[in-house]
């Protein structure tokens, strides 16, 4: 009774207040610099798509290889942290009854810490002082502000975490016994697992400063990889799992339905952090120094991330067809139509986690040791994280924004506005599915990726890449008109659209769910198992490389 | 847990692990592994260090060849290879510089060649024709002119 009770004070409170104008400006803040970026590296993306088809010449003022690292760092980096931060805090609001004084300060540092870093990563990018890509692989060295930039940035990301970490406590602490609500118990997982990935990057940023300042003579270059990719290969499932917190949580409202069992929800959230980290290593699986047996070790370690996936993947459908059927579905498959096809707030994510089909499975190819080596640095690649962050991450988030944006402002979400979502939607899908298709085809004839267009002296296989290229292009120029009518869509919904209350949707769980044991609370045991399965995988081929380490690589300017 | 959910979740493990046993077996008996050499040598000395102090290619036994080559930005020495077809050529890499990709299009060679290692990739070559040798890593200003050719004859 106890809990009912409280439940009930908090979500009365919550219907008739609202989120506090204090937190929602947080959510705004973050939100309008994410679209914003989008706006920006989208543009900068069309540039790329343009000059790799043979299309566009770049100007003498502005490379290839510049706009490709402004284009990583604003997508990868920019969008997805400030979506992800305004996200959470937004629902963190929400569900646990609002955000400490304490933790909107620092969030707000947070956000203050990120945007100086920001600044000072853009600067040098802008001068071609820092043209390395967003993956900044030693011996190339940027300008010594670049790494200064990335250090606010990754302090100020670490500052949200804590500021999570710290209101989750603070709940627990006043509802003890009860398991924190599922919205922030993903908040939780995705915080998690950024506070620690940011860790091994941070070394390697701690390593290149004293040598890019002339401090140091040498760096040991794969030890530098190996750290990077243990936070670049991290994110990447931070971005997912924040998508699938709107799978689990908010599409089954949306439909009309329950969610699915609350306690294989928590356990796929545990299994998603604490098998991440180690991910990391399939992106060096053609790189020397590592042998054959470490490598196939991590082939398991990476597949074993899709055991997850494949559990919500089942999760989803059956929600899907359950739903479905309550309202009168029949049929083996006839259940579909009774979905809401036409709620941007369904369509989008939808759309977004049938693309993650093929997507995971190119993920299986590619973390596979003889098939990566197939397709390693080519644009298979680059398709490949196009579907996965382009369509099943960012596709997701753009069908939150249909509720987050107008549940933020006090704005209500127009029939109109759904329209021109479905719209968006619809130039999104076809606009990828042409882009990253092509990315897969040109890659698997061996088009390697971060190129500028080049024939490689009229080489008859470089030709004959050319009309994928083209595919590509045109891809591109509908993403251009997506991101528009998105960034659009996101400010009109911030500042113009009518006012009134716009709900928060949290699905309920099943009636007569069993009870979720405690166990799935206890975040100090995970990540205790965690940081054992880290070391499993990481300590024999760091100590291999700081061991039988070659002497260092000088700092080198190549482009 | 639902009786579907059961079934649905040991195929997708069942699934998961005929994966790994393929992929084992292609790696260790049928030696299809990726590239793993775990030689190093002084990145700042390669011009002096054998064998990358004479880059070229050699014949090591009957239909056997092994091309020593150096990976600098932004080209490969030696360049414009050939080779008699139904060779079999190992190529031994390591990077001047920055780390480099080595690439051959319509081929499986593909390793990465950071500064400090030497790879190591093999390849037999049975189709006659000129093959696209690249860089894949990005390496600089003139990472897109970073190709030469192999012609297998």
């Amino acid at each position: 009774m106890a809990t009912i009770t409280a439940k009930t004070i908090r979500e009365t409170a919550n219907k008739a207040l609202g989120i506090s104008p204090e937190d929602a400006k947080i959510s705004k803040t973050y939100l309008t610099v994410a679209f914003s970026a989008l706006l920006l590296g989208g543009f900068l993306g069309l540039l790329q798509g343009l000059n790799r088809a043979g299309l566009l010449e770049m100007p003498s003022w502005l490379n290839y290889y510049q706009v490709l690292t402004a284009h990583g760092v604003l997508l990868i980096l920019v969008l997805t942290a400030f979506f992800i931060i305004g996200y959470f805090y937004a629902g963190m609001s929400h569900t646990l009854g609002g955000l400490l004084p304490k933790v909107r300060k620092i969030v707000w540092t947070g956000f203050v810490s990120k945007m100086i870093g920001i600044v000072l990563v853009v600067i040098p990018i802008l001068m071609n002082e820092a043209s390395v890509m967003y993956t900044f692989y030693p011996p190339m060295a940027a300008h010594p502000m670049f790494y200064f930039g990335l250090v606010f940035v990754a302090l100020g990301i670490w500052l949200a975490c804590v500021g999570c970490f710290i209101n989750v406590a603070n709940w627990r602490k006043n509802h003890k016994g009860q398991h924190v609500p599922i919205f922030a118990y993903f908040a939780t997982g995705v915080f998690v697992l950024l506070f620690f990935a940011l860790i091994p990057v941070a070394i390697e940023v701690f390593m290149i400063i004293p040598w890019v300042l002339g401090w140091v003579d040498g760096i040991n270059v794969m030890v530098s990889r190996t750290l990077f990719w243990a936070f670049g290969h991290t994110l990447v499932n931070i971005w997912y799992l924040s998508a699938t917190s709107a799978w689990y949580v908010v599409v089954p409202k949306i439909i009309g339905g329950r969610r699915w069992s609350d306690t294989l929800t928590r356990v796929v959230i545990i299994a998603l952090v604490v098998m991440n980290i180690t991910g990391g290593f399939h992106h060096q699986i053609i790189d020397p120094g590592i042998d054959e047996g470490i490598k196939y070790m991590h082939v398991f370690m990476s597949l074993a991330i899709g055991f997850p996936s494949l559990m919500t993947a089942y999760a989803m459908f059956a929600v899907f067809e359950r739903t479905a059927r309550k309202k009168g579905g029949k049929g083996l498959l006839g259940w579909y139509k009774k979905l809401p096809w036409g709620d941007v707030r369904f369509l989008a994510p939808f759309i977004a986690m049938a693309a993650f089909i093929p997507a995971g499975a190119g993920g299986i190819v590619q973390s596979t040791n003889q098939l990566d080596q197939v397709v390693h640095n080519t644009m298979w690649i680059v398709g490949h994280f196009h579907l996965t962050l382009g369509m099943s991450v960012v596709m997701t988030f753009f069908g939150i924004t249909y509720w987050l944006v107008p549940f933020i402002s006090g704005r209500v979400l127009t029939p109109k506005m759904n329209k021109l979502g479905i719209i968006q939607t619809i130039i999104w899908t076809i606009g990828m599915t042409l882009m990253a298709g092509a990315m897969h085809w040109v890659g698997l004839l061996g088009s390697p990726r971060r190129t500028s267009y080049s024939t490689y002296f009229d080489n008859a296989t470089a030709l004959s890449w050319d009309p994928y290229l083209f595919f590509l292009a045109i891809g591109g120029t509908l993403l251009i008109i997506g991101v528009i009518l998105q960034v659009y869509a996101v400010f009109n919904m911030m500042f113009f659209a009518p006012k009134g209350e716009t709900e928060f949707p949290l699905a309920e769980e099943e009636e007569g769910a069993a009870k979720t044991p405690y166990w799935t609370e206890r975040w100090g045991l995970w990540i205790v198992v965690m940081l054992i399965v880290v070391s499993m995988a990481y300590v024999i081929p760091l100590t291999e490389f700081i061991v039988n380490a070659p002497p260092g690589s000088p700092p080198l300017k190549t482009w | 847990m639902h009786r579907d959910e059961k079934i649905w979740l040991t195929l997708s493990f069942g699934m998961i692990m005929i994966f790994m046993l393929i992929t084992g077996y292609q790696a260790f008996a049928l030696e299809m592994g990726p590239p793993s050499n775990m030689e190093t040598i002084d990145p700042t000395k390669v011009d002096q260090t054998a064998p990358f102090d004479k880059p070229g290619v050699k014949q090591v036994g009957e239909n056997e060849y092994e091309v020593v080559m150096t990976l600098q930005a932004f080209s490969f020495n030696p360049n414009k290879i050939e080779v008699p077809a139904g060779s079999t050529v190992t190529f031994v890499l390591t990077s001047k510089d920055v780390t480099h990709g080595f690439q051959i299009a319509n081929t499986n060679v593909n390793a990465m060649v950071p500064p400090g290692h030497i790879q190591k990739i093999k390849q037999k070559f049975d189709k006659a024709g000129e093959y696209l040798i690249l860089c894949n890593e990005y390496c600089g200003a003139g990472h897109q002119v970073m190709g030469t050719t192999i012609t297998v004859k």
